[in-house]
């Protein structure tokens, strides 16, 4: 009971110039992390730096809860690399890799088509009706570096808000109570 | 100052941290391996060589291949993923890699490989190129690290031709 009553203890004596201070410290926690997203995002050039392996089609390189990084430079796309695209008419990207390649000769475009590590087939059912290639501008980067496991935890808070809920009411009443 | 809380804060940022500087240095240490991989590749026979209705150049290829890619593995290496592709130019396209076949090694002990097999993914042009035409064959492969940057090299092979006539 003593730890909680002290708690409760330190709220109740919480004045104006202490609630100040721990808003803007939370605000520096937020923004600081808004800054390192945005700023991964301009290095690496990709409009998400980093994703996390939901399914296990590339296994056993990739397994789910995996972090890739990713990177989106000029190069020109080649077969063999790994690569995170988007299909129209799916909203979750998908990180596969490129067995094919053709590249036009005066403008550069590219055909690619994609397979799963550990799926049998290539990708060409996954793609919208009709589609046989992915082109530049379905593809949102090439994964570069790889992180095990770390990826479980949002994977555990997409499919379970509860815990969620809990670890970010736990961090508030932390931000709130603590005195220094 | 010295509550519960704080110290268990303490001792977890430190832990994560020592972790993270572990995964770095671990992959780190994969650039001072300098491997020397070695491979050959021998067209046994062209199975069959048509055009598809469709106007697009298909062939068929039975492949003997060998390759050494030991020296690839470190104590940081999860799997080596490596395959096989042809490449040539054609007056449409200035690059075509079609991947003919793939594979995952494991580990160090099955890096000395020797494969006799047809193409697992279909070798078809875009148009109809294929009758007489250079190519090379690249055996290329990406290495995966347990944690950390991942690398990829080649060897490429020229020399090959297909045949002037569909067979």
């Amino acid at each position: 009971m003593g730890w909680i009553g002290e708690q409760i203890d330190s709220i109740k004596s919480l004045n104006f110039r202490q609630v100040l201070t721990q808003a803007v410290s939370l605000g520096m926690i937020v923004t600081s992390a808004l800054i390192i997203w945005k700023g991964l995002m301009c290095i690496t050039g990709s409009e998400s730096p980093v994703v996390v392996v939901l399914s296990g089609s590339m296994e056993p390189g990739f397994k789910r809860g995996d972090i890739l990084f990713l990177h989106m430079s000029k190069d020109p796309i080649r077969s063999g690399e790994i690569v995170v695209f988007n299909v129209d008419g799916r909203e979750i990207p998908i990180v596969h890799r490129v067995i094919k390649v053709h590249e036009r000769q005066e403008t550069g475009e590219v055909d690619v088509l994609t397979k799963g590590d550990n799926n049998f087939g290539d990708d060409r059912l996954l793609y919208a009706q009709g589609q046989l290639w992915l082109h530049r501008h379905h593809i949102m980067g090439r994964a570069v570096g790889f992180l095990p496991y770390v990826g479980w935890v949002t994977i555990i808070m997409t499919e379970k808000p509860i815990i969620k809920y809990i670890l970010i009411g736990a961090l508030g009443l932390l931000v709130i109570t603590s005195k220094e | 100052m010295h509550s519960f809380g704080y110290r268990a804060n303490a001792l977890l940022t430190f832990a994560i941290t020592i972790l993270a500087l572990m995964c770095a240095i671990a992959s780190v240490s994969d650039n001072f391996n300098s491997p020397s991989p070695t491979s050959q590749v021998q067209v046994l026979n062209i199975n069959w060589f048509q055009k598809k209705p469709d106007g697009d150049d298909e062939v068929s290829l039975t492949l003997n291949i060998s390759a050494n890619l030991e020296s690839l593995f470190t104590w940081n290496t999860k799997q080596v993923f490596v395959f096989l592709a042809a490449e040539y130019e054609t007056p449409k396209n200035m690059l075509n890699q079609v991947s003919l076949w793939d594979g995952i090694i494991p580990s160090k002990e099955h890096a000395k490989f020797w494969i006799h097999t047809t193409n697992k993914y279909r070798f078809i042009d875009q148009g109809s190129n294929l009758r007489g035409k250079d190519f090379n064959l690249t055996l290329h492969w990406h290495v995966m690290p347990k944690t950390g940057k991942m690398f990829s090299d080649k060897i490429v092979m020229s020399g090959y031709r297909l045949p002037q006539l569909y067979r």
